[in-house]
């Protein structure tokens, strides 16, 4: 069977960042995906080397907008192992909750997504409408809807009082009624298993060898979590499950971020209950300088494991500072994930591993010996996908 | 002013289809300006309805600066937007450059590539902000 190269990207209107992929079918199969990154290529390590930490700060925040409190912690977490600065218990305490909060609020964004993808909208619109309580609470804690700016060198910026905590277990219960109810309905309805379920299939062993990080992996059943195999924060101390899935595919994935939103909303209980009523947040004097030195920090962020490296030289700005993003690990498995998926099913095999960028949005078929070029918009590749899995009697 | 421009008119007003497009930013505008289509804001009631093409869409919503490898093709696509073409700059970056002024990677602004009609501030700005915004663009249809 001859072989055409579908390109896709790098524009596309709904969630993410423009990216560009060279998928290779042959006829309705993919055999190959050549992921071509870069648009958004800022310059944002080397830009780091002219800000002093307190600017850093608020620009690692912006490497990605929905994962922002774990890029700025980790850079954070990252400079003061490099110079040996102290972070106070309850600031820890703070940094645990934001960090799960962020998490509660990323899970249900790509849960309602892939409604969208697989063509269940009243999902979409119930999961966003639910995400709003979480953006309400992280707007009462840091005063932002994203993009917190919630720590410093030391410490956090803004303290949890108890009334704000009483709120905040409040939204919890709510949350945890609805994502139970998802949890049902992830489980239970057959939209979802047909669409999801053996389709964009990792094997635990490629998945490792690859580099595969997060729910990607976990869904393969690998019990990798930097939560629990190094923790940091009060991961140590905090009780909840490393929640994995053994099935290897799209369905896994769903499973295992549904799970874990309701972990995250047991560890925030947890650090409710267990934050030290009294104690400095920050330090009293703001610490500008980090001393020489350098570390390596990771930090489970949504996506999978966020690495931070930064050397110091005394002064108040890093001499380097180096990232890696969970997305970016992923990618490699990517190419693995989207093999033998139906053209129809790549819009979800894609959006399972949560990537920091998709672009389903303009796709351009090449036919190479016809010599032909089409192209559809991610509407008519979503109505294409329905009507295909409508005719193959996939419903 | 005849009947059937008195027409287009209307219908403008009534439903401006929008094209969101991120070039090179952090993703935190474009989660708010999704938010902004969502059921607790719901910007449908003002007929706005997220549009795949650029050329279903009546405005452009960028969000971001503008990266250097970007650029071509984020004018490409302003060009197939048909005319009477609409710019809203979501957010900080697409307003200026904001906090990767100096990046090597960025050109600055959406204007640096592209007229633009509105500014929306903000790092993110709130579903609100962009909500003044659109307000603000819809009584600059209603002028035109």
């Amino acid at each position: 069977m001859s072989r055409n190269i579908i390109p896709i990207g790098p524009q596309h209107p709904a969630l993410h960042e423009p990216e560009h992929f060279q998928i290779i079918v042959e006829g309705e199969t993919v055999v190959d995906v050549k992921p071509r990154i870069g648009y958004v290529h800022r310059g944002i390590e080397k830009a780091l080397e002219n800000r002093t930490y307190i600017q850093g700060a608020f620009l690692v925040e912006r490497v990605c907008g929905i994962c922002s409190n774990a890029h700025q912690c980790t850079f954070m977490m990252a400079a003061e192992e490099a110079g040996g600065i102290e972070v106070s218990e309850k600031a820890q305490f703070i940094r645990t909750i934001v960090a799960e909060l962020e998490r509660i609020h990323s899970h249900l964004l790509w849960l309602g997504a892939a409604g969208l993808e697989i063509g269940f909208e009243t999902l979409f619109m119930y999961v966003w409408r639910d995400r709003e309580v979480v953006m309400d609470l992280l707007e009462a804690i840091s005063g932002n809807r994203v993009n917190y700016a919630m720590n410093i060198l030391g410490g956090v910026r803004r303290d949890i009082s108890p009334e704000l905590a009483d709120k905040i277990r409040k939204g919890l219960d709510y949350l945890e009624e609805r994502t139970n109810y998802y949890k049902k309905l992830c489980l239970e309805e057959s939209t979802i298993h047909k669409r999801t379920e053996d389709i964009g299939v990792l094997d635990p062993v490629t998945g490792v060898k690859l580099g595969a990080v997060g729910p990607t992996i976990r869904a393969s059943g690998v019990k990798f979590d930097v939560r629990k195999n190094d923790p940091h924060l009060k991961y140590d101390e905090a009780d909840f499950e490393l929640i994995t899935w053994d099935t290897c595919d799209t369905f896994g994935r769903v499973v295992v971020r549904v799970l874990e939103t309701i972990e995250s909303i047991k560890i925030i209980r947890w650090c409710l209950d267990h934050m030290p009523k009294k104690g400095d947040i920050m330090p009293e004097k703001l610490i500008r300088r980090v001393p020489e030195g350098e570390a390596y920090s990771r930090f489970e962020a949504q996506r999978g494991e966020l690495v931070y490296y930064l050397k110091s030289n005394g002064t108040d700005k890093p001499y380097r500072v180096k990232i890696r993003t969970p997305t970016m690990a992923n990618i490699l498995s990517l190419a693995e994930i989207l093999k033998g998926c139906y053209i129809a099913d790549v819009p979800i095999a894609l959006a399972s591993i949560d990537p920091c960028f998709s672009c389903e949005d303009r796709v351009t078929f090449v036919d190479i010996e016809k010599g032909k070029t089409w192209t559809w918009t991610r509407e008519e590749l979503r109505k294409y996908s329905r009507e295909f899995n409508e005719r193959e009697k996939r419903w | 002013m005849g009947l059937l421009s008195r027409l287009i008119k209307w219908a403008r007003i009534k439903s401006p289809w929008i094209l969101h497009l991120n070039t090179g930013g952090c993703n935190a505008c474009d989660i708010e300006v999704l938010a902004t289509l969502m059921p607790r804001f719901d910007v449908e009631r003002f007929g706005i309805i997220l549009m795949g093409s650029p050329r279903h869409a009546d405005v452009l919503v960028c969000t971001g600066p503008i990266t250097k490898q970007m650029k071509p093709r984020f004018r490409k696509l302003y060009e197939q937007v048909p005319d009477p073409k609409f710019v809203m700059a979501v957010g900080n970056c697409a307003c200026t450059g904001g906090v990767f002024k100096g990046c090597y990677g960025i050109e600055g602004g959406i204007d640096t590539a592209i007229p633009v009609d509105i500014y929306v501030p903000g790092c993110p700005p709130k579903p609100e902000a962009i909500i003044d915004g659109v307000a603000k663009l819809l009584a600059k249809l209603q002028n035109l």
